[in-house]
């Protein structure tokens, strides 16, 4: 980020930043949720006022399915959902109405719509509340996912989400929203599709997204130590999926370790675990080593979502396994 | 309802019907491959509901969409090639049946899923009113989509934010393969809606005067922005569920009876009656109609299909 001004903020609030520059930008960006306009001092409220920024009853069918409507008819909403699992009550207008109405259509109309939902809340919260379940979304056709990891990531993935003519999927890390970090001033875009580079190495790729990537940079400074050089990736948005950085590193290493916290056979890893197995299988020196939560619901004892969970020492274990 | 306007809903209801018993006959010939519900039947509610909207007014319907689309003044042509899976379709051959698009008309867009396009009739009424215009939103759904839960969801926002929202349900009776009983111990739909307010009616869908008269007068309310309302049309479906529905849950309508109760010759017979119009014009608008039929089903047969460059170019939108 060299010669833009940067300012230390929020995870949080450089998302709502993106979100509010982009109301102020145009006006038919428009507020829905269930928990928006808490206050009369709310923000956005105060800003965009009520006929933009409008509270939603507990019904994710009618306010998802409303949202996409006015998508239709040149609206761009953006939904606040609270939490990824909510999502799951109105999966027929996330991954069958909304997705689909571009292609069906044969490109005659577009549903510009951000869903924006927080995942991955493991501090107590149990079964329901915890999940990192963006692999069921992933593979969705016409649906973006986009994975937010630093405070800069989240006010450019959030300003072209909004920007973007399909429905996206903004998925914010629970434990990440109080993190702070530099963010670019004013219009800030990260494309989509385009993976980060968030350690330059030479020894392992490792591949993390979310709140993993944070653990996997920890674990690659107690690598260093070792003499381990190891390069981190960050796909930013895992539809669409920039496989190409990640094999083009694979290439220079030869090893790959994938960090993800969602369970293993509804995670990243496994989809990009397919694709260099597939691509890159001649540059490889080692198996590949996924890091992920076990497939099992996330428990409440903090021992066991401990254990259930991938960590700083996990990761540095795979990488030493394979380095 | 005047002469003109009867004469524009039995054009509208022989371009459906001549239409839809084309597409049965295409669908047993496989020129037609696909999953397909034919309105046969229905034809006086969207022709006397979508006869009394403008073309930027929006309609949304599900599964059992053709009359909906035709009578919102799709071309007859492209739906027909959208129906035989043609580039020159709707929607250039990629959603079929359930799935017609025609926005330059309003008809933004119909689900295979019951119920699921209930809710985006909201949102485009909510976009419309936002604008300041007073067009209203128009969404077509089945009795059985009532117990879906996206019904009781949609009606409790669209009166919360009294939406410019007409639901119309078209109660045919049977839900799928079951009759209305066997999903729910209330009979009328209209019923359901009081706790909101909703101004509601039920009508005789047979009867497109009928029709035309009690949806206008709703029409008028919602347009005026008085909130949403509903229109309970209890119609017959002549056909199965689907095209190949071997339709063996009901009983079916006596020749005789249907002659009483089909909604085209019904209207025909009311014209006449009242002289809206003669036998000789009737007759017209029905030999006009199947002939405009031919002339889409050929148009379509000339079609070239969609290129396999589309399967992933449209994935996404720009």
């Amino acid at each position: 980020m060299t010669g833009v001004t940067t300012r230390e903020m929020t995870y949080a609030a450089a998302t709502n930043e993106a979100v509010h520059l982009e109301m102020a930008r145009d006006e038919d960006v428009v507020l829905f949720g269930q928990s928006v306009a808490g206050s009369p001092d709310d923000p956005f409220l105060k800003a965009f006022g009520a006929d933009r920024v409008r509270v939603t009853p507990i019904s994710e069918t009618a306010e998802i399915g409303m949202a996409a409507g006015a998508a239709l008819a040149g609206k761009r909403p953006v939904v606040d959902c609270t939490m990824a699992e909510f999502l799951l009550v109105s999966m027929d207008q996330v991954v069958n109405e909304a997705n689909r109405f571009h292609y069906m259509s044969g490109g005659r109309v577009t549903a510009p719509l951000v869903l924006k939902a927080g995942y991955g809340f493991t501090a107590g919260w149990a079964g329901q509340h915890t999940g990192s379940i963006y692999g069921m979304f992933m593979g969705v056709p016409g649906l973006k996912v986009a994975l937010p990891s630093t405070p800069a990531d989240a006010k450019g993935l959030m300003a072209s989400a909004i920007r973007d003519d399909n429905p996206v999927l903004f998925l914010h890390h629970y434990l990440l929203l109080l993190e702070q970090g530099p963010v670019p001033e004013g219009e800030h875009l990260v494309p989509f599709g385009s993976a980060d580079v968030k350690r330059p190495g030479s020894d392992v790729t490792v591949v993390a997204t979310g709140w993993t990537v944070h653990r996997a940079l920890a674990a690659a400074e107690r690598l260093a130590a070792d003499g381990v050089d190891v390069e981190v990736i960050d796909p930013r948005t895992i539809a669409p999926l920039d496989t190409a950085t990640i094999l083009t590193s694979v290439e220079k290493t030869g090893r790959l370790v994938l960090v993800d916290q969602a369970t293993r056979h509804s995670s990243v890893a496994t989809v990009i675990a397919g694709e260099v197995a597939e691509h890159g299988f001649s540059a490889l020196r080692a198996p590949i080593v996924q890091v992920t939560a076990l497939d099992a619901s996330i428990a409440y004892a903090k021992p066991m979502e401990d254990y259930v969970l991938p960590d700083e020492d996990k990761i540095v274990a795979a990488v030493r396994g394979v380095a | 309802m005047n002469a003109d306007q009867a004469r524009s809903v039995l054009r509208t209801m022989w371009r459906i019907r001549a239409f839809e018993e084309r597409v049965g006959r295409l669908k047993r010939s496989d020129e037609v491959h696909g999953l397909i519900h034919l309105s046969i039947g229905g034809e006086g509610v969207a022709a006397a509901v979508c006869g009394q909207l403008r073309d930027n007014d929006v309609v949304y319907s599900g599964h059992r969409a053709h009359g909906h689309v035709l009578a919102k003044g799709a071309p007859m042509p492209e739906t027909m090639a959208e129906l035989m899976g043609r580039e020159g379709g709707l929607c250039r051959g990629m959603g079929g049946s359930m799935h017609l698009v025609d926005v330059a008309h309003g008809m933004l867009g119909a689900t295979g899923v019951v119920g699921g396009t209930v809710p985006a009739a909201l949102g485009s009424a909510l976009a419309a009113r936002m604008r300041g215009e007073d067009t209203v939103s128009v969404v077509f759904f089945g009795d059985g989509a009532v117990q879906a839960g996206t019904f009781a969801e949609s009606v409790n926002l669209a009166a919360l934010w009294r939406l410019p929202v007409v639901l119309v349900c078209e109660n045919n009776g049977f839900a799928e393969f079951s009759p209305r009983s066997a999903h729910t111990p209330v009979e009328r739909v209209s019923d359901l809606v009081a706790p909101w307010g909703i101004p509601a009616a039920t009508v005789d869908g047979n009867d497109a005067v009928a029709v035309w008269e009690e949806f206008g007068r709703l029409l008028a309310g919602v347009r005026a922005g008085e909130g949403p309302a509903l229109l309970e049309a209890l119609t017959h479906r002549l056909r199965g569920h689907y095209e190949g529905d071997p339709d063996r849950y009901r009983v079916a309508v006596a020749a005789e009876e249907w002659q009483e109760r089909d909604p085209v010759l019904r209207l025909e017979r009311t014209g006449l009656e009242r002289g809206w119009f003669d036998a000789d014009e009737a007759k017209a608008v029905r030999e006009a109609a199947h002939a405009e039929v031919e002339d889409a089903v050929a148009w379509a047969r000339e079609s070239p299909w969609p290129t396999p460059e589309l399967a992933s170019s449209l994935v996404y939108g720009s």
